[in-house]
């Protein structure tokens, strides 16, 4: 029989850790509570030796004093009560009300850890949504089920883009199941998560939102949280209510820095750039639950933004998101100075899922060969600018010319668009057909000669 | 004896130690805690052990017990293992989604293949005989594709003492007794082999056939030879695990194994689903009945996603030891490394290059040491190939697991992001890939296929070459002051590189091409190319060579001429003749 003890001496505090001496029979990764001078703090036992535990707080550990503490160990991993009650509420990084509401007392109580879905129960995802962006929808089309980082830069518009995806996704089936919408932010700053608050309200889906708030001047520790309490709401909605959800997740450099202090407060080996070696579990251990499962007709859709450190997309997060997520829609600072909305540098951006969801049956049967053309022909215009640059524009030859002026009509015809502009599929598709136009026949060699014929207009 | 109990006293992730372990052997596989989870003894010190645990461990207490199996870190061989999807321990994906649901939960238990599973058993040895390890004692068709036979375990020999008739058993029967003049052994349809030991064979034989792909850029440029190792490093989006796809399906291997080591799970999803779809080239029958896969996706514990590997390659050493070609894709060996270096952060080992452990060579040298193409103890011939995907950091070719990797394998197909950028699939770079099996396997192609068809490789690897030489200078000065030949150069490879190395996974007769067409399709560029030089050093102007409809006949032959080709290539080929031949004529007057 487990006996619930209270200690009431610490060994140590050393940043967000605490050890605590004399335990007998505490488990590995238990919540644990402290009460202080403060009030109330929790956290979590991630490392045992003999009688000692170290506790990773969740909260500020400032104030706290080796003596005036009590610490009780509860028994039980971190978990969550949900249940459909938590739509259109917030909470803060640790799934606690921050709104003002009462707690959540009915429904299941969840471990926010999740557990990896068994690949054999997965349903793999097909079907694809429609984000109204061109870009998007166009040449990394985004699919139910998938989990598609914006990777931004500071300054960048990567929250406006979000915003204007969660109010113009709609996705095209016969069931006509529930959407809804789980927002974590990790260090966000207070301002950016009022204009999410406004743009939800705006687009009237505030009552479908869940939102799990860390804040920029919210402790460090709780960012570790906040995904998991997000992502396991997220899977009760999903998979015990049957919803298609879209989780937003912003910032995950700001996650990924605060796994970095805790792993050099616990003194463990560094890998790259001081990121711990575990960074690529951890973060998979994140963006894998994004899927759909069999036995349910939910789905979760994950859209984790970060912000390249330097806009450096080799840096670690960029990198290991990019080798665990479906793809990654890239923002550049450079068309964004150009003053094109939305900045989005297709040539590095991918949606992996798009191959099986979109063409005959679920797009139109010309998308995938018009995507695959728009790539190959704006990765010439990349080496034509270049020349340009060296010989001036005149000495161009003909064709070169042609796909300058390519280059552009799908910078301002197809790429840009008004924050408001909501343009189904087939607008894209054929505005994509208009500027695929410009360039002779000839040069179009991913396009089928069937579906020339029908639509080429040059 | 007594009963050997060891008794936690540290927890760290899936790293734990205990007291009371001088009874332990190392590489020991054990049971933690009242969950019972698997685990493996990863050091032995005093009586301090330390295990590394292959499930998640929340919830283990200091003073959980860990218990003795007196058994290395093993996996049971025997059929059953066909069609299956594993989870990095060889436990059964489909078995532990039946017992805990849609998600993976802890304290499953150790299971495996089936053993209560009924077989049609055919016995090909009678009492008296002498029978020899590694030779085969019956034999049951597990897959229509697959005959799978039962092996005398390596280090058994003697003389059939007893043998059941032939006939329809379950796993556990006991169908054979060998008595070695010491010990009578009893053989099932299985038996269990440690992962981390490489299965014995009687000796290696010289590689000299290729591994056919049917993906031209890999069987036409840089092959892989069947017993040979291949590694395919690039960054996120390069199109690593499209490629590894595409060779899992098209590859004329009797058995894959398919590694998903540390990667995503839609992708396994993936696999799961199109793979009954699909139909073998050879065979005609579901590629699922020669697949065998193992998933140990990122988000599973990262101490059986390092088992996993070992896990993959004692199975393909198994069906080898039948005779049977065998190819291993391991995607992705980074991750593999990584956790390495994850658990060796844990045990706080002194790390190397950027945090990895020092031994990491040695394991990388150890694992593609176990390809290769061999003499079996049985007598037969069969061969392990593997094919390794590489992660690299930041897309970087310098980072250790690469260069590493590099000094262990055979053939490189690098994979590049500029080319993946443009859509250019596969994306493998053809001036930074190199296979050195050319030497070896050019006699077999010579024979099978053409004898000039390595001569016409050199011809378009030189055009390719060129034509990277002279972008160089493209780039500063524009295409149009470049003399006639050297444009002629571009616009061939142009040629090659649309309408060869391009290939669409996604086309009914594209996304596998034999080697015949492959060959016919290298002979109509290098007509093309020929004609063309003869035409430009008589002096008519580029642009009346380059726009002519041969130039796109040709780019087009791979979705026009189908595999079956009849006398399609004939006409192409008079094609380019009757045009060049008419335009020669009109410039002479």
């Amino acid at each position: 029989m487990y006996m619930i003890k209270e200690y009431t001496h610490l060994e140590r505090i050393e940043g967000p850790l605490i050890i605590v001496s004399g335990v007998s029979g505490a488990s590995y990764d238990e919540i644990v509570e402290i009460r202080t001078i403060q009030g109330m703090k929790r956290g979590k036992v991630v490392q045992l030796y003999k009688d000692m535990a170290v506790v990773q707080v969740f909260e500020s550990t400032s104030g706290m004093s080796v003596k005036d503490v009590s610490v009780k160990f509860t028994g039980k991993p971190l978990e969550i009560n949900l249940s459909k009650d938590i739509l259109g509420r917030v909470f803060n990084g640790t799934g606690e009300p921050r709104d003002g509401g009462g707690d959540i007392f009915w429904g299941e109580k969840m471990d926010v850890n999740g557990r990896p879905i068994n690949p054999v129960a997965r349903r793999y995802p097909r079907n694809y949504i429609q984000t109204g962006i061109s870009a998007i929808d166009g040449l990394m089309t985004l699919i139910r089920g998938q989990k598609l980082p914006i990777f931004s830069g500071n300054g960048l518009p990567h929250n406006q883009m979000a915003a204007q995806i969660v109010r113009q996704a709609r996705i095209f089936d016969n069931e006509n199941s529930d959407f809804g919408i789980v927002f974590a932010a990790m260090g966000l700053k207070h301002d950016d998560a009022h204009y999410f608050l406004r743009a939800f309200e705006e687009s009237g889906v505030l009552e479908r939102v869940v939102m799990f708030l860390n804040l920029a001047d919210d402790p460090v520790v709780e960012r570790i949280i906040t995904p998991r309490c997000a992502l396991t709401a997220a899977e009760y909605l999903a998979f015990n209510e049957n919803m298609h959800i879209l989780v937003i997740m912003t910032d995950m450099t700001s996650y990924c820095e605060a796994l970095r202090e805790i792993s050099s407060a616990r003194e463990e080996v560094p890998g790259r750039k001081g990121y711990p070696g575990y960074l690529y579990s951890d973060l998979s251990s994140l963006y894998e639950r994004a899927g759909m499962m069999e036995g349910s007709k939910g789905s979760i859709t994950q859209i984790p933004i970060l912000t390249m450190p330097n806009d450096d997309i080799t840096h670690p997060i960029p990198d290991l998101t990019g080798y665990i997520t479906e793809g990654q829609i890239v923002l550049s600072r450079e068309i964004f100075q150009r003053n094109i909305y939305p900045p989005i540098n297709i040539l590095p951006s991918l949606s992996r899922l798009m191959k099986d969801g979109i063409g005959e049956g679920f797009t139109r049967e010309d998308h995938p060969s018009l995507s695959n053309q728009i790539f190959s022909s704006y990765s010439r215009v990349q080496d034509v600018i270049a020349l340009a640059q060296v010989i001036g524009e005149d000495e161009l030859s003909e064709i070169d010319k042609k796909y300058l002026e390519f280059g552009r009509a799908f910078e301002n015809r197809f790429l840009r668009q008004d924050y408001e502009e909501n343009r189904n599929i087939w607008e894209t598709l054929d505005i994509a057909w208009d500027i695929l136009s410009i360039l002779p026949r000839s040069e179009l060699d991913r396009i089928d000669p069937k579906y020339m014929d029908a639509r080429y207009r040059g | 004896m007594e009963e050997r109990q060891g008794i936690i006293e540290y927890i760290n992730g899936p790293v734990i130690k205990a007291y009371n372990m001088e009874n332990f052997k190392m590489r020991e596989m054990v049971t933690v805690g009242e969950k019972k989870l698997i685990g493996e003894v990863i050091s032995l010190d005093g009586n301090t052990g330390t295990v590394q645990v292959y499930e998640e461990t929340t919830g283990l207490k200091i003073g959980d017990i860990i218990y003795s199996t007196s058994m290395p870190l093993s996996v049971k061989l025997g059929p059953g293992i066909i069609g299956n999807i594993f989870d990095g321990i060889q436990r059964p994906l489909s078995y532990i989604h039946k017992m805990s649901g849609g998600f993976i939960r802890e304290g499953i238990g150790l299971e495996s293949i089936d053993l209560n599973k009924v077989w049609d058993v055919e016995i090909i040895v009678k009492e008296g005989d002498n029978i020899k390890e590694g030779e085969a004692f019956g034999m049951v068709q597990e897959t229509p594709l697959i005959k799978h036979y039962l092996l005398v375990p390596p280090g058994i020999s003697g003389r059939v003492v007893s043998v059941v008739k032939s006939g329809k058993y379950d796993m556990e029967k006991v169908l054979l007794e060998v008595d070695d003049g010491k010990i009578l052994h009893s053989l099932k349809m299985y038996h269990n082999w440690p992962v981390r030991t490489p299965r014995p064979s009687k000796e290696r034989i010289p590689i000299e056939k290729p591994l056919v792909t049917g993906q031209r850029v890999v069987d036409t440029f840089f092959p892989v030879a069947k017993g040979g190792t291949a590694a395919i490093p690039g960054g996120f989006g390069t199109g690593k695990t499209m490629t590894q796809h595409q060779l899992a399906k098209w590859s004329d291997a009797d058995i894959i194994v398919y590694i998903g080591c540390g990667e995503r799970g839609n992708e396994m999803t993936e696999v799961l689903e199109d793979f009954p779809k699909l139909v073998d080239p050879n065979s005609g029958l579901p590629l699922m009945n020669r697949t065998i896969l193992i998933a140990n996706t990122s988000n599973m514990p990262v101490a059986a996603r390092e088992a996993s590997i070992y896990t993959g390659i004692t199975i393909a050493e198994y069906f080898r030891d039948m005779g049977y070609h065998v190819a291993v894709m391991a995607d992705s060996t980074s991750r593999w490394a990584e956790a390495l270096r994850e658990i060796s952060g844990r045990l706080e080992e002194m790390p190397a290059e950027e945090g990895y452990p020092a031994y990491l060579p040695s394991r990388l040298a150890e694992f593609y040491e176990r390809a290769g193409y061999v003499r079996s103890l049985g007598g037969r011939e069969g061969s392990v190939t593997i094919i390794g995907a590489v992660s690299p950091a930041g897309g970087d070719f310098s980072e250790p697991v690469t260069q590493n990797t590099k000094r262990f394998v055979g053939a490189f197909l690098g994979l590049d992001k500029k080319l993946a950028y443009a859509r250019h699939y596969p994306a493998i770079n053809w001036l930074s890939s190199y296979s050195s099996y050319i030497a070896s396997i050019e006699k077999w192609y010579s024979k099978n296929v053409s004898r000039d068809m390595m001569a016409l490789r050199g011809e378009m690897l030189k055009v390719l070459q060129e034509e990277s030489k002279l972008l160089e200078i493209v780039k500063l000065v524009g295409e149009d002051v470049l003399p006639d030949e050297q444009r002629i150069v571009l616009e061939i490879a142009r040629v090659i590189k649309i309408g060869f190395l391009q290939q669409n996974a996604y086309h009914k007769d594209d996304t596998f091409v034999n080697l015949n067409k492959q060959y016919r399709m290298l002979r109509a560029i290098n007509i093309l190319y020929e004609y063309s030089k003869k035409a430009v050093s008589k002096g008519i102007p580029i642009s009346k060579i380059r726009n002519s409809d041969v130039f796109s006949d040709v780019m087009k032959m791979k979705y026009t001429i189908p595999n079956d080709y009849k006398d399609e290539f004939e006409i192409l080929e008079k094609k380019i003749d009757d045009y060049f031949k008419g335009l020669m004529n009109e410039y002479k007057g």
